[in-house]
């Protein structure tokens, strides 16, 4: 497994399907609506837009609850993410199993979320970048937009605690 | 603390994410309040345990403390977040609702500062405690 000449769909089917199976059994994701696009490593979370995200109804502008959930979603997957990644490329989940065996992902310590402009009524994307991860914390930024990527209508900045860290 | 009037009562109402997440206004006065979630498995973000994801701990943090600044009698205007500071301090425990308040501690000419705690059964056991600064605009003094 993972060697330089390994077909591409069995790459894919490894990694959709971690990912996925992280993504699935978490039902708040689908409550709000967030969804993950992976590009080899680098995930993007998507929040895709519907009527009841809004949180100021008289200017139909997101609810700034509703974004922090987004952008710490996105953090946790992307730190969880990366934290698996080297098990799941020496083939440790069995992908077949009916219930694949992951660790389970980080826990948020504390978030601060900056919003930076109104959110409008359409969908929004995170990416996070981790700017420090330790055995037992990791520290992880993440920025949020809408319709240009320079454009951050939000950002946070999140600690975590590691899975499996003795107190 | 007094008992919400309808028109306070229906803060929740007129906010779609807080009534998608059954929210309910149950105790305000000047520059505070208080509300009510009640626990809902579509919002479990740890499968293993049945614990709540942050995200909704976070909607109902910005709620209570959004509806504190609305509270505040010097207000004159609709607020919105300008940051918030979370602190996880305890797993929401499966099954039970949560209860967060909020009080303005703190206000300027153009920004309310607040605070806001978060529980369940034992107000002295925070989940979750918040600090932010919201958009304010302080009646005009004579």
């Amino acid at each position: 497994m993972n060697s330089k000449t390994e077909p591409v769909q069995d790459i894919k089917r490894r990694r959709d399907g971690v990912l996925n199976a992280y993504v699935n059994r978490i039902p708040f994701f689908k409550y709000l609506g967030i969804t993950f696009e992976r590009k080899g490593d680098e995930l993007t979370g998507v929040l895709t837009y519907s009527p009841k995200l809004i949180g100021n109804a008289v200017v139909s502008r997101l609810h700034g609850g509703g974004t922090s959930a987004f952008l710490e979603s996105t953090a946790t997957m992307t730190l969880g993410w990366k934290s698996v990644w080297d098990a799941m490329e020496s083939g440790e989940f069995d992908l077949e199993a009916d219930d694949i065996k992951l660790p389970p992902l980080p826990k948020t310590i504390s978030i601060t979320t900056d919003y930076l402009r109104p959110g409008l009524p359409r969908d929004a994307y995170a990416r996070a970048t981790i700017t420090r991860a330790g055995r037992r914390y990791a520290s992880v930024q993440v920025e949020a937009w809408q319709d240009n990527r320079d454009t951050l209508f939000a950002q946070s900045t999140l600690h975590f605690l590691m899975p499996g860290a003795k107190p | 603390m007094a008992k919400p009037t309808p028109e306070q009562a229906s803060f929740t109402e007129r906010l779609p994410l807080c009534k998608a997440m059954r929210m309910k206004v149950t105790d305000v006065e000047d520059g505070a309040a208080t509300l009510t979630m009640p626990y809902d498995p579509e919002m479990i973000g740890d499968p293993e345990t049945g614990v709540i994801h942050g995200g909704p701990v976070s909607v109902l943090l910005d709620s209570v403390s959004g509806l504190a600044v609305t509270m505040h009698p010097d207000n004159t205007s609709m607020t919105a977040t300008i940051d918030l500071r979370i602190d996880y301090m305890r797993p929401a425990p499966p099954g039970q609702d949560l209860t967060a308040s909020a009080q303005v501690y703190h206000t300027t000419r153009t920004v309310a500062f607040i605070r806001a705690t978060a529980w369940a059964d034992d107000e002295s056991k925070p989940i979750a405690q918040a600090t932010g600064a919201f958009v304010f605009a302080r009646k005009a003094t004579s």
